[in-house]
């Protein structure tokens, strides 16, 4: 290869797209690392602290794409306090300062400002998509700024934010020679839409094949947006609390008969039940469908929605579906890939009796030959039923599981989960994230650590004895990435066992589990390469130094590998030792 | 008492605990049972708090998901000025403003003023506003209480200079 010019390599290394794959590329010899270097577009970044904006930009000077993750996954539950971190800001400014050709911008779990938002709009003339996951910190006039400023935008795309909505007129903004989008997702923002500046929109956007409205779209909009937009391919509805007027009704009907390009279908948030016939006439076309904030629908309803739906690779559904539902759902939807299941009674006491069990997730994986992810929320399990499932599916790639009581057994034989979750481990050979719950003792993690070969994430909650059980995982599981682990007992034994392996990990998070300040500090002290935080939240306890407990408890501890430091936005209750 | 044959059965019965303390035992149970029963009736102070809905962060949902169904329970976060974390609490829990104004006030350890639907809240500096289904921060109060407990998202309590004088 070294006889070819250097374009002739770079043309090649244009092919190879995935992350791994070029990071490893980088690492052949010197002259492909320099190549590789100018030529990468794409840069992924799994924790933002991992490294800094100045040695990105420095190592990728001709970055286009940058996706940047934040906060811990456990921030989504409101494990980690306002203000931890995650600041995206620094980010646009180094970038905007070096003059980086950005174009594309994808975070998740990370605080944006109206400022970072206003920032980003001005400095990159060529910028086209917008991507933001769980992120929060920014308003309705930070949106404002993208439509007014990115000339070029094909992609806002805002999923499950925090976004306080100031109602201006952030939609009117996009100016009329904007016609470039080709997806627009603001289905989380809460306030009123100017419905009329939507429909000009879309009208002049050719290219839209994905929408995602808000709830205050109501019905006949909805009609008239369709009409607009037969090419769209994802659809997210907004929310109809009223049943619709014969004609609204027929209006509707005849629009969506239009859009036979329709592949995806989500929203219904507070939808009529009355209105979900209107879409039967593509459901035989769709391949994801989700109708998980569709509280107010009964199971019957969704069931008979989900009977057309005989393509389905995607299903996202609440537990009001049921085990009955389920097994309709086994036997319609052959192309089944990938299954989520919430609750819909969360705080409640009652015995939900729609809710699903292990039955339907018996079911599911009996009937559905290609399931590979899987996230189930129930009320019980069995370890017969676990064992079942493994038998019937040996492909999962993602097996998360949430009984939603803590140490709750076999509800038949009230044994632990242990030999359940073994079953799915060793049966699954390519499983790469796992969920465990319910009754489990040291001995999954026996399990977990002797067959999860290839296991990269893994939450675990209320579960196990002993140290030993985080030993296992940690000897065994030689491709862990993120280990996240709540309210187990296991302590700094485990912790400091094999300092050394954290910085083959991303990240380690532990909450109201038994390691101690001094754990902590003699794991930190070994370790140039990690941040260990500790997260305080108690304003009472801040001891003078010479007066902490070195055996006191850590209440929250999240530790990382970085090539940068100690960061220097930290609040006050978290400190990095 | 069970009596076959001539033979108290329940004499030579296995079990555990003192003798003749079976029937005090059988009565607490009952007692628990229909305290849980009573407790959706009315308001028993002796009935135990959902355990399942004390534990922080569980069971794991984004918070847009939990707050979406409103069946049984409906938590919204409560801010107030100067404080340094965010609360929350169930409005559920409470019948009329009365009731929610006095929880908040114990939360939070502030009183709130006099309300009068012309001139809003007189008397102290803090005033209890909500944000609505449509984003917009109204004044609690100026509604009925039904209206605002099924549209009421977040509760913030304002302070003195923060508040504009529109509201």
């Amino acid at each position: 290869m070294n006889y070819f010019p250097d374009e002739v390599i770079e043309h090649v290394f244009d092919f190879v797209v995935s992350h791994k794959d070029r990071n490893s590329i980088s690492l052949v010899c010197k002259s492909w690392h320099k190549i590789e270097r100018f030529s990468r577009k794409e840069v992924f970044i799994g924790n933002c602290y991992a490294i800094n904006p100045e040695r990105l930009i420095g190592r990728f000077p001709c970055l286009k794409s940058l996706t940047l993750k934040g906060k811990p996954h456990f921030a989504d539950f409101n494990l980690v306090p306002h203000e931890w971190g995650g600041f995206v800001l620094p980010w646009i400014e180094a970038l905007a300062r070096s003059r980086v050709g950005l174009e594309e911008l994808r975070l998740k779990r990370m605080v944006v400002t109206d400022e970072s938002l206003e920032l980003l709009s001005r400095s990159f003339a060529n910028f086209k998509s917008l991507v933001l996951v769980s992120c929060e910190g920014f308003t309705t006039d930070g949106l404002a700024s993208i439509a007014t400023n990115c000339r070029h935008l094909r992609e806002l795309d805002l999923q499950e934010n925090e976004i306080d909505d100031h109602r201006g007129q952030w939609l009117n903004c996009f100016p009329d020679s904007c016609t470039t989008l080709i997806s627009l997702n603001f289905a989380c923002l809460k306030g009123e839409t100017n419905v009329a500046a939507l429909e000009r929109l879309v009208a002049r956007s050719p290219n839209l094949k994905s929408l995602k409205l808000n709830r205050a779209v109501p019905l006949d909009a909805l009609a008239r947006l369709m009409s607009c937009a037969p090419q769209l391919v994802d659809l997210g509805v907004g929310s109809y609390e009223n049943e619709p007027d014969p004609e609204s009704f027929a209006k509707l009907m005849t629009a969506i008969e239009k859009c036979i390009s329709l592949r995806s279908l989500s929203g219904f948030l507070e939808v009529a039940p009355l209105c979900l016939p209107a879409f039967y006439p593509i459901c035989q076309n769709l391949i994801s469908l989700n109708l998980s904030y569709a509280a107010e629908i009964q199971g019957n309803h969704l069931i008979k929605l989900i009977q057309l739906c005989k393509r389905l690779q995607r299903l996202w559904i609440l537990d009001s579906i049921g085990d009955k539902g389920l097994v309709v759902v086994a036997d319609t939807c052959k192309e089944l890939q990938e299954l989520r299941v919430f609750p819909s009674d969360v705080h409640g006491e009652e015995d939900n009796i729609a809710a699903v069990t292990e039955v339907g997730l018996v079911a599911i994986s009996a009937g559905c030959p290609k399931l590979h992810s899987i996230l189930y929320f129930c009320k019980q399990m069995t370890n017969a039923a676990l064992i079942a499932v493994a038998k019937n599916c040996p492909n999962f790639i993602r097996f998360r599981l949430c009984i939603l009581e803590p140490h709750k057994p076999d509800h038949i034989t009230s044994q632990s989960l242990d030999e359940g979750f073994g079953a799915i481990v060793q049966a699954c050979k390519g499983l790469r994230r796992l969920s465990v719950s319910g009754l489990l003792t040291d001995q999954v993690f026996l399990y977990i650590g002797m067959y999860a070969e290839q296991l990269e994430m893994l939450s675990i909650a209320f579960a196990g004895d002993t140290d030993k059980g985080m030993l296992y995982v940690l000897n065994g599981c030689k491709k862990m990435r993120k280990l996240e682990i709540r309210d187990s007992p296991f302590g700094n034994a485990a912790l400091l066992a094999d300092v050394g392996r954290y910085e083959t990990m991303r990240s380690l998070w532990m909450s109201s589990c038994e390691v101690t300040l001094g754990g902590c500090k003699r794991l930190a002290q070994n370790s140039p390469r990690l941040n260990v935080e500790i997260i305080n939240e108690n304003e009472n306890n801040r001891m003078e130094q010479n007066e902490e407990d070195e055996g006191e408890k850590v209440d929250k501890l999240y530790l990382y590998r970085t090539v940068v430091g100690t960061r220097k936005d930290a609040p006050p209750y978290v400190r990095i030792l | 008492m069970e009596v076959i044959n001539g033979l108290n059965l329940k004499d030579t019965e296995l079990r555990l605990g003192l003798p003749g303390a079976q029937e005090e035992q059988q009565q607490e149970v009952s007692c628990v049972r229909s305290n849980k029963r009573k407790n959706n009736d009315s308001k028993e102070e002796s009935a135990p708090p959902p355990a399942k809905t004390q534990i922080v962060g569980w069971p794991p949902l984004r918070s847009n998901r939990k707050n979406n169904n409103n069946k049984n329970v409906s938590y919204v976060k409560v801010s107030m000025d100067g404080a340094p974390y965010l609360r929350k609490i169930d409005l559920k829990m409470y019948k009329n403003y009365p009731e929610l104004l006095k929880a908040l006030e114990n939360m939070f350890k502030f009183t709130v003023g006099e309300y009068s639907e012309r001139e809003g809240y007189k008397g102290s500096e803090f005033v209890p506003t909500y944000e609505d289904k449509d984003g917009d921060w109204m004044l609690v109060g100026d509604v009925p209480w039904d209206m605002f407990s099924s549209s009421c998202q977040k509760l913030r309590i304002m302070k003195g200079s923060e508040v504009p004088t529109s509201l």
